[in-house]
């Protein structure tokens, strides 16, 4: 009895302390607020959230069965179904789903000030994300390990099976391009950073031939060799950078960072995968997890003071780095910091083939998505320490606050966030670099930040080996997603044309290899070129479209998981992944609605279009900005129809998944329930649980 | 009884290590291979990575 009169105490504090400090953060209104503040909110809820929401939703809504056995112990081959530890099957799980979206999302969205985005973050990820990836992993570990796709298909019908193909593969092309983005604008005018990352490659080259046939499948030896020479490869950039003679070279313009990045992703998907894509991932994945977990060590040595407003005055919708007010947009723009569509291709067809029992789905989907949203809150941390001038001289870019130093400072001022030319230059010239200015995307404000805490708990030297050290480690595991992104886009889109071209669905042809390998960094390749080409940053299109896909994602496969959760015959439960389904069907669909059709030419796609062709035709133009008008113009109709696009395919499978619902409701014939059948564990629970 | 466990700790980190990064995948295909199909042909070192490798990125393993 004690012992649970303890252990409610004990609940009860943790509650009591998140309570406080999220009011904390929500009331305090001075100069500045202490990191720690976040850190004891974020862990608390999603502590009390795990213990008490995951908890209820296994036993009442899933009823996980851990007597029934796994598709990983039924079809075990010992290589890619494996029941596999669990604390090794959530490192697996948590190293896919933890992407660049988090630190980039949550970054942007700081310029409504720290309080929507954390909320959010916190809020979305507890109630919307982590339940969404624990139901998709349910749902798939009970269907043989079936991806979303199929299980779309089965349970809804071939509408919903073909919106979910559709949809991903087009997230695809948009979550590249702005990744690509993200690299260009991180990478160009600097040679530092331009030559330590050209300089990974043939590191991961070397370690792919290591790993291949000089000592085959030793992953450790070679990821530690790898990531020696990284870090030589970050001194190697300073010294190129010094180097007057050299640094040249590699100071490229943000079209040439293009064209490598679109090269780069084409190599990436047509080469063998062991030449480049897997020794590159073990080296960005071993950086991924000492960074986060350095971050975390930092942030909570140094707690250090966040100096950002709690909302700033672009909540009515005129921000700098993108436009649009706080509904939806703040939503759209954290996306996967709190719920990911694309965790669920991760938590259905990958992760169940590893998973040892059903019980671990709880800690395994809901925990790995509480880790990432911290991963989010850790971003906007270190976003947050940073002067809010400084922020925002970084990520907005001179088409809206002006190419000279000093107009940019003194706009930027105006606004209530002093900052001097002389503050941004001596802030460059530490972090290694000519000028910090228009730096959009998220990536160089995040350096800054990191570097300015890593080198504040290690020591005040190296700011610049910090900067490019998190620089370097940014753009590596943007190049992960970009180029796995391509290679899986190109297998898609193989299995789309297919249907109406047999020769080109062969995987194993050379020939269908490349065409559809450029047909598709071709496609994302334009709406890379598009952003460059943007005098406004081509973040703030970017963005929220890709915001807008990821989330319809996550709509697609809540209205699966809803639907199955219905067929289960557990209607009275369906708001667990409903409620969720239904506040992102309307962000998703406002946020669509506005991007299209808004008469504010800043957001609406459409009337952007109309008044940058209007101010052509009138002449009224700056010359430059005028020779890459007729390409915007086209680029703007196009992401409009995307949008729509977007919009519709959520609907159509929300209704098809609300069809089904009331098919079943009236006694009308549905597919069937596609759960496999009951097949009793003979794993022995202590085989698969220590960690032998 | 907390003495031996810690003793044993560092061993116990190291299998999590090369278990999580697949430095021991090998190994352990070998084990299964040995009880579930014994005297059939099993792939060598070389073939086995290469294929978990070829299946690995034919799908979608990385996130945004």
């Amino acid at each position: 009895m004690p012992k649970t009169v303890l252990s409610k105490a004990m609940w009860l504090v943790i509650a009591i302390v998140g309570a406080s400090a999220i009011g904390g953060i929500a009331i305090h209104r001075g100069e500045s607020i202490n990191a720690i503040w976040f850190v004891a909110a974020a862990i608390c809820t999603y502590l009390v959230a795990y213990r008490f929401y995951s908890a209820w939703i296994c036993a009442r809504v899933l009823v996980l069965d851990e007597t029934r056995a796994t598709p990983a112990e039924r079809f075990n081959n010992g290589r890619d179904f494996v029941p596999t530890n669990k604390w090794v099957t959530f490192g697996h799980h948590f190293a896919a789903i933890a992407g660049p979206g988090p630190l980039i999302g949550p970054t942007l969205a700081m310029q409504f000030g720290y309080l929507p985005g954390t909320l959010w973050i916190l809020a979305g990820a507890v109630l919307g994300g982590c339940v969404q990836d624990m139901v998709i992993m349910f749902c798939s570990t009970r269907r043989d390990g079936r991806s979303l796709g199929q299980m779309a298909r089965d349970e809804l019908g071939p509408v919903g099976g073909w919106a979910a193909m559709i949809g991903t593969m087009l997230i695809m092309l948009i979550l590249i391009a702005v990744l690509g983005l993200v690299i260009v604008n991180a990478m160009k005018h600097s040679p530092w950073a331009t030559s330590t990352v050209l300089g990974t490659i043939p590191v991961a080259m070397l370690i792919g031939i290591y790993m291949r046939g000089i000592r085959p499948g030793r992953v450790l030896e070679g990821s530690l060799i790898g990531i020696s020479l990284l870090l030589i490869c970050v001194v190697g950039g300073g010294w190129v950078d010094h180097n007057e003679a050299i640094r040249g070279a590699f100071d490229w313009s943000g079209e040439s960072v293009a064209w490598f990045v679109m090269i780069y992703g084409f190599a990436a998907a047509t080469l063998p995968v062991w030449l480049l894509l897997a020794p590159r991932d073990y080296l960005s994945t071993f950086l991924k997890l000492g960074v986060v977990f350095l971050l975390a060590i930092s942030i909570l040595v140094l707690a250090p003071d966040m100096k950002m407003p709690a909302l700033t005055q672009f909540i009515d919708g005129t921000g700098p780095i993108f436009k649009g007010s706080l509904f939806p947009f703040v939503f759209i723009t954290i996306a996967c910091g709190a719920i990911s569509g694309f965790h669920s291709l991760v938590s259905s067809g990958t992760t169940p083939k590893l998973l040892p029992n059903e019980r671990d789905i709880r800690m395994i989907g809901y925990g790995s998505m509480a880790l990432e949203s911290f991963v989010g809150i850790m971003a906007v941390i270190a976003a947050c320490v940073l002067d809010p001038g400084v922020f925002f001289a970084i990520n907005s870019p001179a088409g809206v606050v002006g190419k000279e130093a000093a107009a940019a400072v003194a706009t930027i001022s105006s606004w209530g966030f002093p900052v001097s030319v002389d503050q941004m230059q001596m802030l460059a010239t530490e972090m290694g670099e000519k000028t910090l200015f228009a730096r959009t995307g998220g990536a160089p404000s995040l350096a800054v930040g990191m570097a300015t805490i890593f080198s504040n708990t290690f020591g005040k030297t190296l700011l610049s080996m910090w900067y490019h050290f998190a620089i370097m480690f940014e753009v590596l595991f943007i190049l992960t997603t970009l180029d796995a992104g391509t290679r899986v886009g190109r297998f898609m889109l193989q299995d789309m044309l297919r249907h109406v071209w047999k020769p080109i669905g062969d995987v194993s042809s050379y020939p269908a290899t490349v065409i559809s390998s450029l047909v598709f960094v071709a496609a994302w390749g334009y709406f890379l070129w598009q952003g460059v080409k943007d005098p406004l940053g081509g973040v703030n299109i970017l963005w929220p479209l890709f915001g807008i896909s990821n989330q319809l994602l996550a709509g697609i496969a809540l209205s699966v998981a809803t639907g199955i959760i219905i067929k289960m015959g557990k209607v009275r439960f369906a708001w667990v992944t409903g409620l969720p389904l239904t506040w992102l069907a309307i962000v998703c669909t406002t946020a669509a609605v506005e991007k299209v059709f808004s008469t504010n030419p800043a957001i609406g796609f459409l009337s952007g279009a109309a008044s940058m062709a209007e101010k052509l035709a009138a002449g009224t133009l700056p010359p430059d900005r005028a020779a890459v008008a007729p390409q915007l113009i086209i680029g703007q109709q196009i992401d409009a129809a995307l949008a729509l696009f977007f919009a519709i395919v959520l609907w159509v499978v929300i209704f098809d998944m609300l069809r089904m619902s009331l098919r079943m409701r009236s006694g009308k014939s549905v597919l069937p329930l596609s759960e496999s059948r009951y097949v009793r564990t003979q794993l022995d629970p202590n085989l698969v649980t220590s960690s032998h | 009884m907390i003495r031996e466990e810690l003793k044993l700790l560092p061993k116990h980190l190291w299998q999590y290590l090369r278990q999580v990064t697949g430095d021991d995948a090998y190994e352990r295909y070998v084990a299964h291979q040995q009880v579930a199909h014994a005297g059939e042909p099993a792939l060598t070192r070389q073939e086995f990575f290469k294929k978990r490798q070829d299946e690995k990125w034919s799908k979608v393993t990385r996130c945004c």
